[in-house]
């Protein structure tokens, strides 16, 4: 599996990070280098293995159905770069 | 002044408390210390006024009988973790600006023990590098010098953290550990560093890299400042649906313990290919020390210590590019302007991201991408049952396991490298640790022939973080390593 | 099969499948302690975690997966006991995090089954394939500025309940009647309010067409319709414009579409083009769901009865109408009512009441039945009084004007009124002799053969009577009189 430019212009826009044309062809060899390295595990016999995504052998702890957060909007919006009456403002979306 | 500053955690805490000297007195003398170091480029902000509050809060304290487990402990915060009040930007250039209005749970425990902040703590950009040099503030540097007085990376990415205590900037500092950036570090400069089980400490208010192996820990210079430290950062909390409720045992109590009748295991796969043998010699050094002190040395196989890394290098970008979402111009941090959402979207996080994080979170995109998923990142997650396996059916034999920390000595700032592999493989020996869960410490145990510190890294049973101060004691206590940087505060008294 | 609809080139089966996001009844947000509440200030119930500022953690609420649970087994479903939550990643101004948790591989509700009952008392089937729970998004709003969308995170982390079918409905009415049964069950179960005006229950509706008997076409996803109108609305457009494309020699395309409510159109939804690679992975800020099985026992037990069970009896036991009992089954609280009304009285003629006369009243006073005067005691009272003769049922109806107006039990107001039926037959027998004797006329002709003439006596008795004679006893009598 080799990642060419048009790779690295897709995984991009996916990742919602411009990265310039002449930026295309590094960015593909070192992810190719990377990725190269990776391919080592295909070695590793995983036939019968079940992917683990969590190693606290814990199960999801719960909290009660209270309220006990919410009206903090001058918190929610202390650090935003553009407001108006209270909203987050972006540029106009279109659907 | 430089009494105040060779005193350790520990002897502070009695002289604070028998009136010998008080919490403004060494709180000031950490801030000229900051100062003083301040080339090397640990620090980030320096929080002086606060630090002064602090520290007079805590001579109240102390007279009223009160005091916290580090009253009046001047301590340097890792950049990755949130305070409120305090420019908090993970040194990223996407976080220009965010000062958050709430605390870490771990930092928040911490002023909650009494301990005075100094200020925040450079390292690599979202805690991704292992020389500090991925900072938006520029690398930190070692204070320990190499030949021909070459500055030296202090490891990273918990590089600033690393620097600041080895250097007498801070007492304690806080740090962060995904793939060994706590173990790393403290090993490069010569500190102890630990990296608790995973749960052990609270992720609520850390800013993420990688959820599934971030931990938080102590760096210190001794063991026993370590262990004090731990037990006041360390805690179940609510808010982190992965802490864990399982009680921390008295860790203070642990570390004169010694290793009498304790099996170490020794891993065949930790000998690779470049290894510095100078690392080697060091390695059966240490088992030496522990033979002598009582332990039984066991020979162990980790058969897939080998596909660590690789995996590492999957799963974490995976989490990576997925938690480092939200960094996006809208609510907090850099904006760069852009007619449309998605091309604002796409110039913020071009302009605010540095290569390297920009590097990772492609990869990560790219292995959780459809047609790819399978082959990468579920691979990966087998990989890593199979590592957690290897150390379960160790632990079945042994209490606890020796290796070294890392494959050589700090490199110089700047060290070209043509291929990021190449600076991967600097966690080779950490890396395990994070995959399976595992508490970690690293600990200074000599010097390489450049007069450099190597470290030996002790692995334990989950939870078992007591196991490893009383084994960590005796390797200090055995080393008597006490070598000092160069370039440390209050000169080589 | 006539569900099949006639093309130019000939006939066509429509296949259609529904999600539907429905939002669960809970105090708080899904991982966080923010209010749910409709129709706050913008950005006030918000957390630092649906803000998604950095550091925050989700940690679940337990009363929204209990809710979850209890939908499952109301639509007679799987509960999985270990359940698993993944991120779905794109980029979305109304999602904070750049990701919605939800479940992916492994939800925590499996296959089920709903029942549709058919207006001719039939029944129909439809499959659950899943029920996940996953966070909502908040609001973009695109009207305020010209070239600025606003954004408020109030629902952003509300739980929802992703709900859905398989591809076994067959026309849009047949998709309604499936929202319409889907919503009165979460109603009976207080999972969710069903309020479909203020978002609390949207369906996406897949829909394709092919010719009988062929394997599935193409199908697309139009999103977001908070009506049962709606729903039909878009079905019927995306069948139309999908039969002409292909009779025009086209192919559909498998894309995500946009329901505009004022042409009763779809279009193609431009900003999710090019988002459908959602890398999901699961979210390592949280672990495997656990939920222990005596749990889902307790749940199972405490679960209110549900309208299939109540619809047995009705039409079952008590013998009502199939419409009757699809009338008074809809909601939870009618059909408490209508237990209770009945409970000791001819069920179809309570029935009857409720259906005609409760419905109509409250429909014409834009009442609901929780602000109705008239309780359940009092019109089984009502219903009591015309089973025993007490009043005839032209009278009961005055009777109960008065009570929807008053609240007055039914006999206070029958003594008040003095509007007992007359059933003494010495009383009866005179009234009518009377109106015979004032009517020699009639009687003769009756006599010599106009039948018809009998109802004009009995007309002529009861307003004699001012409606109280009772009406079974005029009958016979007048009938041996003027026979006799
Ligand atoms: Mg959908
Ligand atoms: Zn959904």
């Amino acid at each position: 599996m080799s990642v060419d430019k048009s790779t690295v212009a897709r995984i991009a826009r996916l990742a919602r990070i411009h990265v310039p044309e002449e930026r295309q062809e590094k960015l593909s060899s070192e992810l190719n280098g990377i990725l190269d390295w990776i391919e080592e595990l295909n070695e590793v016999d995983t036939g019968n293995v079940e992917p683990i995504a969590s190693v606290t052998g814990h199960s999801l702890p719960r909290r009660e159905d209270v309220v006990s957060d919410g009206n903090r909007v001058d918190e929610v919006l202390a650090n935003v770069p553009e407001t108006a009456s209270g909203f987050f403002v972006v540029p106009k979306v279109v659907e | 002044m430089s009494d105040l500053l060779s005193l350790s955690a520990v002897a502070a805490r009695a002289a604070l408390d028998a009136g010998e000297i008080s919490a403004p007195e060494l709180t000031s003398a950490y801030l000229a210390a900051v100062e003083e170091t301040a080339p090397l480029n640990n620090y980030v902000a320096v929080t002086a006024e606060r630090a002064l509050d602090m520290a007079a809060a805590s001579q109240t304290r102390i007279k009223s009988g009160e005091a916290g487990l580090i009253e009046g402990i001047p301590v340097g915060v890792k950049d990755l973790f949130c305070t409120a009040g305090v420019a908090s930007t993970a040194c990223s250039r996407i976080l220009e600006g965010f000062t958050p209005t709430y605390e870490s749970t771990v930092t928040a425990n911490l002023w909650r023990e009494g301990g005075v902040m100094l200020g925040k703590l450079n390292c690599d950009e979202f805690a991704m590098g292992s020389g500090n040099e991925t900072s938006a503030y520029g690398p930190a540097v070692n204070p320990w010098t190499g030949a021909d007085g070459v500055e030296l990376v202090p490891g990273g990415s918990s590089g600033g953290s690393a620097s600041a205590v080895a250097a007498r900037a801070a007492l304690l500092a806080t740090g962060t550990d995904t793939g060994g950036s706590i173990r790393q570090p403290a090993a490069f400069c010569g500190i102890v560093g630990m990296k608790p089980t995973y749960g052990r400490c609270s992720r609520w208010g850390i800013v993420a890299f990688a959820s599934s192996l971030d931990q938080a820990g102590p760096f210190s210079r001794s063991v026993a400042d370590n262990a004090l430290m731990m037990q006041a950062m360390a805690g179940h909390d609510t808010k982190d649906s992965t802490s864990a409720a399982t009680p921390l045992p008295d860790l203070m109590a642990a570390l004169d313990k010694g290793v009498k009748g304790m099996k170490i295991g020794v891993p065949s796969e930790y000998v690779m290919d470049g290894m510095d043998s100078e690392v080697v010699a060091l390695w059966e050094q240490g088992q030496a020390w522990l033979r002598d002190a009582g332990a039984e040395l066991v020979a162990i196989s980790l058969p897939h210590t080998k596909y660590a890394l690789p995996a590492y290098y999957i799963i974490a970008p995976a989490e990576a590019s997925s938690n480092l979402a939200r960094y996006d111009g809208v609510r907090y941090g850099l904006r760069v302007e852009a007619d449309s959402l998605d091309e604002m979207y796409a110039e913020t996080r071009a302009a605010g991201f540095g290569e390297e994080v920009q590097r990772r979170i492609l990869i990560g995109t790219y292995v959780l991408s459809a047609g790819y998923y399978d082959a990468y990142y579920l691979k990966a997650q087998k990989v890593r049952r199979l590592i957690k396996q290897d150390f379960d059916t160790a632990f079945e034999t042994v209490d606890a396991i020796l290796t070294p920390a890392t494959p050589t000595a700090a490199f110089p700032v700047g060290r070209k490298v043509d291929d990021p592999v190449t600076n991967y493989l600097n966690d080779v020996f950490t890396v395990p640790a994070n995959l399976a869960g595992l508490p970690g410490m690293a600990l200074p145990a000599g010097l390489n022939s450049d007069g450099l510190p190597l470290g030996l890294q002790i692995l334990g049973r989950p939870f078992d973080e007591a196991s490893l101060y009383s084994i960590g004691r005796v390797i200090e206590d055995a080393a008597a390593f006490s070598a000092v940087p160069q370039r440390r505060a209050g000169g080589a008294s | 099969m006539s569900d099949l609809v006639e093309g130019r080139t000939g006939e066509w089966e429509v296949v259609i499948g529904l999600e539907v996001h429905a939002q669960v009844a809970s105090n708080a947000k899904l991982f966080s302690g923010a209010p749910t509440a409709f129709g706050a200030e913008p950005n006030a119930n918000v957390s630092l975690v649906d803000a998604a500022m950095p550091g925050m953690l989700p940690v679940i609420n337990q009363e929204c997966v209990r809710q979850a649970i209890r939908t499952g087994l109301g639509l007679k479903a799987e509960i999985n006991l270990v359940s698993v939550f993944d991120r779905k990643n794109y980029f979305y101004a109304d999602l904070p995090q750049g990701y919605q948790i939800s479940q992916f591989k492994q939800p925590i509700v499996g296959e089920g089954m709903l029942r549709l009952d058919m207006p001719d008392g039939s029944t129909r089937e439809i499959g659950i394939e899943r029920l996940h729970l996953e966070q909502d998004a908040g609001k973009s709003m695109h009207d305020q500025h010209p070239s600025k969308s606003y954004i408020d995170l109030n629902r952003t982390g509300v739980a929802l309940m992703e709900i859905v079918s398989k591809p076994d409905m067959r026309s849009a009415a047949e998709a309604a009647a499936y929202v319409k049964k889907l919503r009165s069950i979460l109603r009976y179960l207080g999972t969710c309010d069903g309020n479909m005006e203020e978002g609390s229950l949207r369906a996406d509706v897949n829909v394709s067409v092919r010719r009988p008997g062929e394997p599935l076409g193409t199908r697309t996803e139009t999103k977001n319709l908070n009506s049962l109108r709606f729903i039909q609305q878009a079905i019927d457009y995306e069948v139309a414009r999908q039969i002409e494309v292909i009779e025009d020699g086209g192919e559909i395309d498998q894309e995500t579409r946009l329901f505009d409510t004022t042409t009763g159109t779809t279009r193609t939804m431009r900003s999710k083009e090019d988002a459908h690679d959602y890398r999901y992975f699961p979210d390592p800020d949280l672990l495997p769901l656990v939920i222990p099985q005596e749990e889902v026992d307790e749940l199972s037990a405490a679960l209110p009865e549900l309208p299939d069970l109540i619809r047995e009896r009705l039409t079952g036991e008590y013998g009502l109408s199939a419409y009757d009992a699809s009338v008074i089954i809809e909601e939870r609280e009618t059909a408490a009512y209508y237990e209770a009304a009945s409970a000791e009285r001819d069920r179809k003629l309570v029935a009857n009441w409720m259906t005609v006369e409760l419905f109509g009243a409250l429909n014409k006073s834009g009442q609901s039945l929780a602000d109705c005067k008239v309780t359940p005691a009092a019109l089984g009272g009502l219903v009591g009084l015309i089973e025993d003769g007490t009043i005839s049922g032209k009278i009961a109806k005055d009777v109960f004007a008065t009570m929807f107006e008053t609240g007055k039990d039914a006999t206070a107001i029958v003594e008040e009124q003095g509007l007992k039926q007359v059933s003494d037959s010495g009383a009866i027998e005179a009234m009518i002799d009377e109106v015979m004797a004032a009517n020699e006329d009639k009687v003769s002709e009756y006599r010599g053969g106009k039948d018809k003439l009998f109802g004009f006596f009995v007309g002529q008795v009861m307003k004699a009577s001012k409606g109280q004679a009772n009406p079974g006893m005029v009958n016979q009598v007048l009938r041996a009189k003027l026979d006799g």
